[in-house]
């Protein structure tokens, strides 16, 4: 084993130490976030690699990849872009904010900048109701969304006006 | 104890203070009572004692199911010789729902004191704090809280040199509705994908590694330190004698001032939304409101009338308080498209592994969009209610069995709405999902 999982390993044996003994394959979720983070997307070297040190089946690996939405096997835009387009959001303005990112960016929701830049991807709620619509950049929330504000990040994002 | 005084008359037990940068930390929520609870617990109480004034309390857990949690721990058998786990749902993704959040951003000490309370009843030497992956400030504070928690000897080895140990490991979901479901989230926690499994057998009998485990809602923890603090008789002044204690109501949608509301259970409906959040946008009148997540079954505005805030009357007005995510529908609202937005979203999480649900859900979603986009057929609103009909029941999960009350639902009370758009090829209110867009003209001036 050689690569990124090698290198967070010495992590996730620290991890670990809070779980109860034979609990090594609950590190395939927390793992494959970790990975991901690093890498920005899950590569095969990776599962093949988290496969052997957790000792899991690879089908669980497999299928851990596939099930859960924050997961990637592609790399994404710099800025990955994700809209609430849920029932709360689309009654304060959702619709529009993904029409305004679209014609911003030049992309349908799904798709990635050319310049690699920016990802837009609609998603189910991310219980930030009240302040609707809003986005996640990243990791972060950005709430109570208008043209001006969203204008103001993108600008703030890319270092000029777009 | 003045203490209890201060607390009751409010009626609120966790947005009771000032809400600051720092009022999260350990330091501060020490000067709000923080983990005399558990001091109690540990040196005056034995475990089946704590899970005893749980039980008298009449805690219901805040989840959406409202199971009276005393009684779920109470299945746990002391001394049976197999390790116990306890796991804090903190997986909120029912939409409309956001009060967790709170929780864990301004009360993440309250969550974790619950936690290691609850382990203590159990025996546990373990706990898990589940929390959602899209989650970002609520997991950074529940990261420091249990980091701070560990430093002053609150987890970890010999707990306030009491002899009672626990470690917590919060562990970060990656997108996924349906591990909401508790035996979804503990296969999510083995390492799995999240699907739900049948019961019987419980997971108070096999849960975790098929070890007996106790899923409690955030809101249920928090909870469980009031409770020790009060006393079961004092915390059970609070509420309805069958809804002791308070609600955590998140509301949003078409309401003037959206956010997160305690109100004691028994509160006047039509108060809370005409008073307390203002009414609707724009002094539009309320068309119907989905009162507990997209889950329950929508009420209008005529049904909350006289309603009380408490399940019983949720329940009695035909609907469920469920998780306490509330949204509000103005009139000239088109619910077609409500019901389509809502039908996307259960297509989408379908886990996958119910025949109904996973083929049900997508064949819904899609004649939804036929209607919307102008090519309903006469027989569309009969056939919605049919694959509805076909989920309740045969699926593993409650979330499946749900998944088709949320169109029926709105099909009872506008079908006219339906028959409309089918008839005519467009919608009664111009397919209108807002009351104020503030992107409707932003597009002006935008090179396509």
């Amino acid at each position: 084993m050689t690569g990124l999982v090698q290198r967070l390993i010495p992590e996730f044996e620290v991890w670990k130490r809070r779980y109860p003994a034979g609990f090594e394959g609950s590190l395939s979720i927390p793992a494959l976030r970790r990975i991901q983070e690093e890498r920005g997307y899950i590569a095969d070297e990776d599962i093949a690699d988290l496969t052997a040190y957790l000792g899991v089946p690879r089908t669980q690996i497999d299928e851990v990849v596939a099930f859960y939405t924050q997961f990637t096997r592609k790399p994404l835009g710099t800025h990955h872009i994700q809209v609430c387009h849920n029932v709360s959001c689309s009654m304060r303005g959702a619709e529009g904010l993904v029409k305004h990112l679209s014609a911003r960016l030049g992309i349908k929701p799904g798709e990635t900048t050319t310049d690699g830049q920016f990802t837009l991807t609609t998603v189910e709620c991310l219980a930030s109701c009240g302040t609707a619509p809003m986005m996640m950049v990243g990791d972060a929330f950005f709430e109570n969304l208008t043209p001006a504000s969203v204008d103001a990040l993108l600008t703030e994002l890319t270092g000029s006006a777009l | 104890m003045s203490i209890v005084a201060t607390e009751l008359s409010g009626t609120k037990f966790f947005m009771n203070f000032p809400v600051t940068d720092t009022s999260h930390t350990l330091a501060e929520y020490r000067t709000r009572f923080g983990y005399q609870a558990l001091e109690k617990a540990l040196r005056e109480m034995s475990p089946t004692d704590v899970t005893k004034e749980v039980a008298a309390a009449g805690l219901l857990g805040h989840g959406g199911a409202a199971f009276p949690a005393g009684r779920k721990w109470g299945v746990v058998k002391l001394g049976d010789g197999e390790p116990h786990y306890v796991c804090m749902n903190a997986d909120e993704g029912e939409p409309g729902t956001f009060k967790d959040r709170w929780l864990m951003e301004c009360v993440p000490h309250m969550a974790l004191e619950g936690l290691i309370i609850g382990s203590y009843a159990l025996q546990g030497r373990h706990a898990f704090i589940y929390i959602r992956g899209e989650f970002d400030l609520a997991y950074r504070r529940m990261a420091e809280a249990i980091e701070e928690a560990y430093a002053a000897g609150l987890l970890g080895e010999n707990i306030l040199g009491t002899g009672y140990s626990l470690d917590v490991v919060l562990y970060r979901g990656a997108g996924s509705y349906v591990c909401g479901e508790a035996s979804a989230m503990l296969a999510s926690l083995e390492g799995k994908k999240g699907w739900p499994r049948n019961r019987p057998p419980r997971l108070t009998v096999k849960g975790l590694y098929q070890k007996p485990t106790v899923v409690n809602n955030v809101e249920t923890l928090v909870n469980v330190p009031v409770i020790l603090r009060l006393g079961a008789v004092e915390f059970k002044k609070v509420g309805t004698p069958k809804s002791p204690g308070t609600q955590m109501i998140s509301i949003s949608g078409h309401i003037a001032k959206p956010g997160v509301y305690e109100v004691e259970y028994g509160y006047l409906w039509t108060k809370f939304i005409y008073e307390d959040c203002g009414g609707i946008q724009n002094g539009k009148a309320l068309k119907c409101i989905i009162p507990g997540g997209v889950s329950t079954k929508i009420l209008n505005a005529s049904e909350i009338e006289g309603v009380t805030l408490d399940h019983n009357s949720a329940v009695a007005a035909g609907s469920q308080l469920g998780s306490g995510g509330m949204i509000a529908v103005a009139e000239g609202t088109c619910m077609v498209r409500l019901a389509q937005v809502i039908q996307r979203f259960y297509h989408h999480e379908s886990c996958g592994q119910c025949t109904p649900c996973r083929e049900g859900m997508g064949w819904m979603e899609r004649i939804l969009n036929r209607i919307v986009a102008g090519g309903g057929r006469p027989e569309d609103i009969d056939r919605l209610y049919q694959i509805s009909q076909a989920n309740d029941g045969t699926t593993i999960c409650s979330l499946g069995d749900s998944a088709g009350y949320a169109c029926s639902a709105i099909m009872d009370h506008y079908r006219e709405e339906f028959e409309y758009y089918i008839t005519n090829g467009r919608s009664m209110y111009d397919g209108n999902l807002t009351v104020e867009d503030p992107f409707a003209s932003a597009l002006v001036g935008v090179a396509s």
